[in-house]
């Protein structure tokens, strides 16, 4: 029983691992790839046809990969690109605003104008100086 | 009218006046878990004590004729039921209009017993009565309904940063634990959860000296072992159905102070204050982390609040002593039992 469970938890780390490795391959290509490209790009795991497969549906399901027919293939490229995704999350982080805010709880909001005056005298005040 | 509305209604129309007090002391930075519980017993209160004073002031005029005094809870619910069952006694005419229409002469012969003006003003009076009962029900339902929205929307939020992150994060020697987004702007949050995570962007890590990251990472540690977003969900979801009132955004910037104030205290533990204190100046002051959209309403964004913290950091103030925090902690615990005792007890 536990057995099963640690095995089961080692394939679903795994597998989340290949995602986040066959998205890389992904954002690297300019052009859409089939299964059969992604597997080349990462011979070095030696990965069954059919795993790379359902790690890209797993991708497809999830919205972050989108496919298209070309010919008898699938082909397949991020439905977004990496800025794109990093803009989101930076975004969510700091809109603090209704949900969001209890969403994710922020170390420090950065402020402008008079109040970062006074505050940059502070850290002047403080030896904030002494990395540079 | 009964002894419960009197308290539900009072309670209910003290706990605004009470939260303007709370929001303005300037005691809570010298105990914010002290603060923390009287906001969430100020918040818990209102509730009880509008729906059940809304409920009680419907209910009473009906009950009036009764023999026997009931708690509220139990008069309302079995009012409400009455009613949804089509008549309070023994209806002529049928259907759910009839009902109204029946209970509204009953209960205008019940209250003043004549005819003419009196009645005409007993109708109206029943009919405010009604509206009230309604309202409470609308009101608790709302409350419901806002609270487990904002779970939802709290839970797809953090999903999504989830998935995103396990695809593009990656961790960083200099900050063991947490993840490292590849982002120029300076900013560092913590995702809570069953399954959390510190994220720390690349701007940050240059930003701060190994010192300061150390304490960045304590100040978010803290938040998620003591559950802080638990404390501010009730309070954003209030704010989210009631954004037009001044007390909700109030009770909701103080409290989301105070939890920041808590992780600070907590990493002060482990930390120097003084290097927890130019992170967050560092932090303050980097720029890169305004976010581009005018997403950021000014009203909700009142500046001081970080100056606050560090000026907490530098110069601590001494705790409250121990008789005002007891002190305190009643009147929060008043502030809910009251009104609640007030829907329970037969009064």
């Amino acid at each position: 029983m536990l057995a099963g469970i640690v095995s089961y938890c080692e394939s679903m780390n795994r597998l989340g691992e290949l995602e986040r490795a066959i998205m890389e391959v992904l954002w690297e290509s300019d052009d859409p790839m089939t299964v059969r490209q992604v597997g080349i790009c990462l011979t070095d795991r030696e990965l069954a046809h059919t795993t790379v497969m359902t790690v890209l549906d797993r991708l497809t399901k999830k919205g972050f990969v989108r496919r298209q027919r070309a010919g008898r293939a699938w082909r397949y490229r991020p439905a977004e690109s990496r800025e794109a995704y990093v803009a989101e999350l930076m975004l969510t982080a700091l809109d603090q605003t209704g949900d969001r805010q209890a969403a994710l709880t922020r170390f420090a909001r950065s402020v402008s104008g008079a109040e970062a005056a006074a505050l940059r005298a502070a850290l002047e005040a403080l030896g904030g100086s002494r990395r540079d | 009218m009964p002894v419960a509305v009197i308290v539900l209604g009072a309670v209910a129309i003290g706990c605004v006046p009470a939260a303007h007090l709370l929001a303005s002391a300037q005691w809570p930075r010298r105990s914010p878990a002290v603060a923390i519980a009287l906001w969430q017993a100020l918040g818990l209160g209102w509730g009880v004590a509008t729906v059940g004073a809304l409920a009680g002031f419907g209910v009473a005029g009906l009950e009036a004729g009764q023999a026997g005094r009931r708690p509220l809870l139990t008069t309302g619910v079995s009012t409400l039921a009455r009613t949804s069952r089509g008549g309070v006694t023994t209806a002529p005419r049928s259907g759910p209009g009839a009902s109204v229409a029946t209970a509204t002469e009953r209960a205008a012969r019940e209250l003043f017993g004549s005819a003419g003006p009196a009645a005409r003003f007993s109708n109206a009076m029943y009919d405010l009565r009604l509206v009230s009962l309604m309202a409470s029900v609308l009101l608790l339902a709302v409350l419901c309904w806002i609270l487990l929205a904002a779970v939802q929307g709290v839970l797809r939020a953090r999903h999504r940063q989830m998935a995103l992150l396990k695809l593009l994060a990656h961790g960083d020697p200099k900050v063991p634990g947490a993840l490292v987004v590849d982002h120029p702007a300076a900013t560092a949050y913590c995702v809570p959860g069953l399954r959390s995570a510190i994220v720390i962007s690349a701007g940050t890590l240059n930003l701060l000296d190994q010192a300061e990251l150390a304490a960045v990472l304590e100040h978010e540690r803290a938040h998620l072992r003591a559950r802080h977003d638990l404390v501010l969900l009730p309070f954003t979801a209030l704010l989210r159905a009631f954004r037009w009132s001044a007390t909700a955004r109030e009770a909701n910037r103080a409290v989301s102070l105070l939890v920041e104030m808590m992780a600070d205290d907590r990493a002060r533990r482990h930390r120097p204050a003084r290097e927890l204190a130019t992170a967050l100046l560092r932090v303050g002051v980097s720029g890169g982390g305004q976010a581009p959209t005018g997403a950021l309403a000014a009203a909700d964004q009142p500046g001081g609040d970080l100056a606050a913290r560090v000026t907490r950091l530098l110069r601590p103030p001494p705790d409250l002593p121990l008789y005002s925090a007891v002190l305190l902690c009643s009147v929060a615990a008043l502030v809910v039992i009251a009104p609640t005792a007030a829907m329970l007890l037969p009064l």
